[in-house]
């Protein structure tokens, strides 16, 4: 009962489709205004001194960019640290622990700046 | 039945000549360069991190992270930085277009090429300049 579509919706040689492909797309667009904001953030905030980046990041709004800039940044390279990986590592072993070792390190940086923004936001 | 080798020929089958034989375009530069400012950024987020991280710290956690990045290395890690999101920005809404169906024309790609990597330099160089001259820092 069943017909050739019901292998090719959503997934097709890669087994995910383009899934990855969009992924890394949209977050592409939204790093584009966030990373001009970063900028803003980082050239303003250059030579200060810590009570100057605490007071700024104390602040809602720069808090919420300053972890939609990381997370979004951290997705957007494990997707690209994922397409280098399928290029040019070619052993299966390798390659899935690669892709550990990539997932683990992204989530424990992400996990590490919004844990530094929340204690600025405590103090 | 035919006969199936059993062992694989002796040489290596023959391989094109690709990276060694042809001048690089510019547009392979730009591709290549695309994906090592990527790779260039994904190390530097550990940065951004210890950054953030040393502000929560309170002054001498800060000026621990300053010790390490005011030195001429780390001076140069940031500029590094800063040009490969320069470029990365740059070259990723020329792929974006791309998506669109924009920009595929030979003479075109190779003068956005161009624009991109010039674009970047002298936005790399200008935030150097703003810092340098005493005129970053507008968030004190």
């Amino acid at each position: 009962m069943s017909t050739p579509l019901q292998r090719v919706r959503g997934l097709g040689a890669s087994h995910s489709g383009t899934g990855h492909f969009w992924r890394q797309r949209v977050t592409a667009a939204a790093l584009v205004p966030l990373s001009l904001w970063f900028l803003y953030a980082v050239i303003g905030l250059a030579g200060t001194t810590e009570v100057s980046a605490l007071i700024f990041f104390a602040h809602p709004w720069n808090a919420i960019l300053m972890a939609a800039f990381a997370v979004i940044a951290l997705y957007h390279a494990a997707l690209g640290l994922q397409v280098v990986i399928d290029d040019y590592v070619h052993t299966p072993g390798t390659k899935i622990f690669l892709f550990l070792l990539i997932r683990f390190a992204v989530i424990a940086t992400g996990s590490t700046c919004i844990f530094a923004l929340l204690r600025i936001a405590a103090q | 039945m035919a006969d199936i080798p059993q062992t694989p020929p002796a040489k290596t089958r023959p391989l094109s000549p690709h990276l060694t034989i042809y001048r690089w375009p510019v547009t392979m530069m730009t591709s290549i360069t695309h994906r090592a400012t990527g790779i260039a950024m994904a190390v530097g987020m550990l940065i951004l991190a210890w950054w953030l991280v040393s502000i929560s710290n309170g002054p001498e956690g800060f000026d621990s992270f300053h010790a390490v990045m005011d030195t001429p290395l780390g001076l140069l890690v940031l500029f590094g930085l800063t040009w490969s999101l320069a470029f990365h920005l740059c070259n990723g809404i020329r792929h974006l277009a791309w998506d669109l169906g924009y920009g595929f024309s030979k003479p075109g790609a190779r003068q956005a090429s161009i624009v991109v990597i010039a674009v970047s330099l002298v936005v790399a160089f200008v935030i150097f300049a703003i810092i340098w001259t005493g005129n970053g820092g507008y968030l004190r």
